[in-house]
């Protein structure tokens, strides 16, 4: 077993964290620490609880057990370190595109401020518009752009405030191919430029393969010493990459090792007949760390 | 594609000259009963009061509007309309910045709706006329007592129907405004407060009718002046020359409120158009 790792020297450290519904346990002796400057994504299959993973990291829902520290400290409830775009629901509907993304610097600063500051706010939210290639939309409201151009929107609404970590949860789940392929490009070069660390889940494995640094697979299907008893048993990460760095190829996508890693994980996450030993994740990224109880090693029983 | 069929069916299309020209039907349809039924009766009884003739009714209106009390110089119609709306609209305005704040902070803090949620809910339910004598022991029956009844029978209403607002409102719009940097008031304040003011506005309108109906009690039983007060004085005199343009009056009034309530909040609130 590895020694857990200390929080202080990531920017988000999770450690021995469970969350259960009911006496349905989802997650399950999570751990994951994460370096400034990562593009992590998370994979799994559908309800395994990815949502409610980013949930608990966003402070929307609070664990049953186990610490989340950002950069050392620990977070609970929502707070200004942790950005988020959401599938839906990311904009507010009573402002326009340049107030929703001027909304940041207008909740952050007093009246007296906003008014002497405003052009200034103004043009740095134009060009964050700019970036997002909707400066001709500015003043239209949500319901009348199109649920790209509303996720785009909802890109710069959040990034403008730099969080030291943007979460999103499925932000191009509900796009159409092509719209989807431009938002990950999209993406892929606005984290080049920002050096953000974001935390992306999805579950379009391929999605979650082609634009991560690191990918986390989240998934019930793995065995332990537990016995077979499938409701005491929640998601873990079972597996854990580094992912070679390969931005703005998007032919990637029809290469064979791309294509034989996809299956590799497929294998690890997605079937419920291949299960693996919770001892035998794959999890070969530096920055991975496990901490099985005992009952899940077996230590106990010897 | 075919013709859409003019008024008939789920696909019919009426124009635009169409729909004015059929939205009046029903009111000239009334309107003619109304007149034939006039003549049947003044060609039996002359001296009929219950259904008074268009003429008599335009003399008692010009009466009413046009012409000043010798006594006082007033304009009977216009002075009761006066101390009338005045009570009206103390009342709705009071109730709806009280049950706007109240649905808000129910709707947002659990603790303070573990306190008051089943309080409103149970004080919601009084029949606001029942309690109507011991507001005119409280309070007194002068003008306190009639737009305490209005306001106690639209308030809830209000209050619960922003409650509801609020509730239909994402959890993630609250995460999202405190990730951009919001403080507790701030959600309320400056994010929920703004999308709720259309639905506000669409109760008030919704509750105008009730409102109406406990200002005309109110004055029915302690007035000295007021629309209500007039209809319910004339009654002894079966003066429906005088009931009828007043109840025309109220309708009148009332619809106009509600279409401006609905212009204000289509010129104000494009967003909620969608
Ligand atoms: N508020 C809740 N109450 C009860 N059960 C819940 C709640 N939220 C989620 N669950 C359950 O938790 C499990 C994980 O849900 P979650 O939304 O995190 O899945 P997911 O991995 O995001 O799935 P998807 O890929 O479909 O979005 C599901 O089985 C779901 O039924
Ligand atoms: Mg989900």
């Amino acid at each position: 077993m590895q020694t857990p790792k200390r929080a202080n020297d990531y920017l988000l450290h999770i450690e021995d964290l469970y969350k259960s519904y009911g006496n349905k346990l989802i997650l399950d002796n999570i751990d994951l620490s994460v370096t400034s400057g990562e593009l992590c994504t998370v994979v799994g299959p559908s309800g395994c609880g990815k949502s409610t993973l980013l949930r608990i990291i966003l402070g929307q829902e609070a664990q049953d057990r186990g610490h989340i520290h950002i950069d050392g400290k620990p977070a609970d409830f929502p707070d200004t370190r942790r950005g988020i775009v959401y599938q839906r629901y990311s904009l507010f509907p009573n402002l326009t595109v340049l107030d929703n993304t001027l909304l940041g610097f207008n909740l952050r600063h007093n009246w007296w401020q906003r008014r002497r500051q405003r052009k200034q706010f103004e043009q740095q939210a134009l060009h964050y518009l700019s970036r997002v290639r909707l400066e001709e939309h500015a003043g239209k409201y949500p319901h009348e752009l199109s649920g790209g151009m509303q996720q785009r929107a909802a890109i710069a609404q959040a990034l403008i405030m730099r969080p030291r970590i943007l979460l999103m949860d499925e932000p191009f789940g509900a796009l159409d191919p092509q719209t989807r392929e431009d938002m990950q490009l999209f993406l892929l070069e606005l984290w080049e430029q920002e050096k953000m660390t974001i935390f992306f889940v999805t579950h379009d494995l391929e999605e979650a393969a082609y634009l991560g640094t690191r990918i986390f697979v989240l998934s019930r299907f793995y065995s332990d010493e537990r016995g077979h008893d499938e409701q005491q048993r929640g998601a873990k990460i079972v597996a854990d990459h580094h992912l070679p760095q390969v931005a703005s190829a998007s032919d990637i996508k029809k290469q064979p090792a791309f294509i034989e890693l996809l299956e590799s994980i497929r294998r690890a996450g997605f079937d419920p007949d291949v299960l693996q030993h919770a001892r035998e994740f794959n999890l070969q990224h530096p920055d991975a760390f496990q901490t099985l109880t005992d009952s899940e090693t077996g230590i106990d029983k010897i | 594609m075919r013709k859409p069929p003019l008024l008939l069916g789920l696909h019919a299309r009426p124009g635009k000259y169409l729909k004015w020209l059929l939205a009046a039907v029903p009111f000239i349809l009334v309107a003619v009963i109304y007149v034939t039924a006039a003549h049947i009766r003044h060609a039996e009884n002359p001296r009929d009061k219950l259904l008074p003739t268009p003429t008599a009714l335009s003399q008692s209106v010009h009466k009413l509007a046009f012409s000043a009390n010798k006594r006082t110089g007033e304009y009977m119609l216009w002075s009761d309309t006066a101390a009338s709306l005045k009570r009206l609209f103390s009342g709705i305005i009071l109730a709806a910045i009280a049950g706007l704040l109240l649905g808000l902070n129910l709707g947002l803090f659990p603790g303070f709706n573990a306190v008051f949620y089943s309080f409103l809910t149970f004080f919601s339910m009084i029949p606001p006329l029942a309690i109507l004598p011991i507001l005119f022991i409280v309070v007194g029956i002068d003008e306190a007592a009639k737009i305490t009844l209005i306001f106690i029978g639209v308030f809830p209403l209000i209050a619960r129907d922003t409650y509801l607002a609020v509730k239909s409102l994402p959890q993630e719009q609250v995460t999202k405004a405190i990730t951009l940097g919001a403080s507790q008031l701030d959600v309320v304040y400056r994010v929920i407060l703004p999308q709720i003011m259309p639905r506000l506005i669409n109760s008030v309108r919704l509750s105008l009718g009730a409102a109406w109906l406990f200002l005309i009690a109110a004055e029915a039983i302690a007035a000295a002046d007021g629309l209500g007060y007039r209809i319910f004085l004339v009654r002894r005199y079966l003066a429906m020359d005088i009931i009828l343009p007043y109840v025309l009056w109220i309708t009148l009034l009332g619809f106009c409120f509600d279409w401006l309530l609905r212009q204000l909040n289509n010129r104000l609130f494009r967003w909620y158009q969608a």
